[in-house]
């Protein structure tokens, strides 16, 4: 049976969130013609020779400056990173190549893969979701310690 | 320059909305990871909220041929499920699973000046540039 833990559930700013940042996506296809994936829009600098470098920085430049100019005006909502650095550096690692490897991430395939309806987001969606259950089952549940 | 100004724009939109979400929050998406612990099904509704405008807006992109601001329209094209796209996502959420950043958060985590994030953007650029080194020994053979 599934517990669910209604002290952190917060379905109305998870909704507000998720509609900016489908509004985010839904801006960059319909001004600039192109897709709101992160992986592929960071990975896409990592490619030499290439003359689309100035507005990859640029997305990356808003998204970083987001919590920027949020604390001028208000608390930063919490950010907590429990997880130390070697298992940072492993999850940074297997991101970065598995997002490569499997086109996208959580923006490319989940917002706007799904969004678009392609079957490939879908089955990349699923496959990466059930990844990440199975992986926190382990750590949390498996591991001695957890 | 307006492709670029529309670029940030859409960056630090999406970067808000991450925010908002509990999204950029490695904790709060490992509560939504743990089916077996304390379920916080919150992450859902992020997913939710954004799909719903996201299938308007891509309905309308998909009958265009230009945007409008008057830039080519470039939807992936591919429909091919393949092992590449399968274990691909395998190891993207295994490491999602494993600290519980995505790449979007761990660059918002990253702007709000924490160490764990600067670590793990370093991590996945690193096997980003990884991939691309596999991939350019692979054509060549």
């Amino acid at each position: 049976m599934i517990e669910i833990a209604w002290e952190n559930f917060t379905p109305w700013s998870a909704l507000a969130g998720g509609v900016i940042i489908g509004l985010a996506a839904a801006a960059f296809v319909l001004l600039n013609g192109r897709i709101a994936g992160i992986s592929g829009i960071l990975g896409g600098l990592l490619i030499p020779n290439r003359n689309d470098i100035a507005w990859r920085l640029a997305f990356l430049a808003g998204m970083i400056s987001a919590p920027l100019l949020w604390a001028m005006t208000a608390n930063l909502p919490s950010i907590e990173i429990r997880a130390g650095y070697p298992a940072l550096i492993v999850s940074g690692l297997l991101v970065g190549i598995g997002t490569r490897y499997g086109s996208g991430c959580t923006s490319g395939h989940g917002v706007c893969g799904l969004s678009r309806l392609s079957p490939r987001s879908l089955v990349a969606t699923l496959t990466f979701m059930a990844a990440g259950f199975v992986m926190v089952y382990i750590v949390r549940h498996l591991l001695p310690g957890a | 320059m307006k492709f670029n100004l529309a670029s940030l724009g859409a960056g630090l939109l999406f970067g808000i909305g991450l925010l908002v979400s509990g999204m950029a929050n490695p904790e709060k998406v490992l509560g939504f990871l743990d089916l077996a612990g304390q379920w916080d099904p919150s992450l859902a509704f992020v997913m939710g909220g954004a799909i719903l405008v996201g299938l308007v807006a891509f309905t309308v992109a998909k009958k265009r041929t230009l945007s409008y601001l008057g830039f080519e329209m470039r939807l992936p094209g591919s429909r091919t499920i393949d092992r590449r796209l399968v274990i691909g996502s395998l190891l993207f959420g295994a490491g999602w699973g494993l600290a519980g950043f995505c790449p979007g958060p761990g660059l918002v985590a990253l702007g709000a000046g924490k160490a764990g994030a600067l670590v793990f953007v370093a991590a996945m650029i690193a096997g980003m540039g990884l991939f691309e080194l596999i991939e350019k020994n692979r054509v060549r053979h």
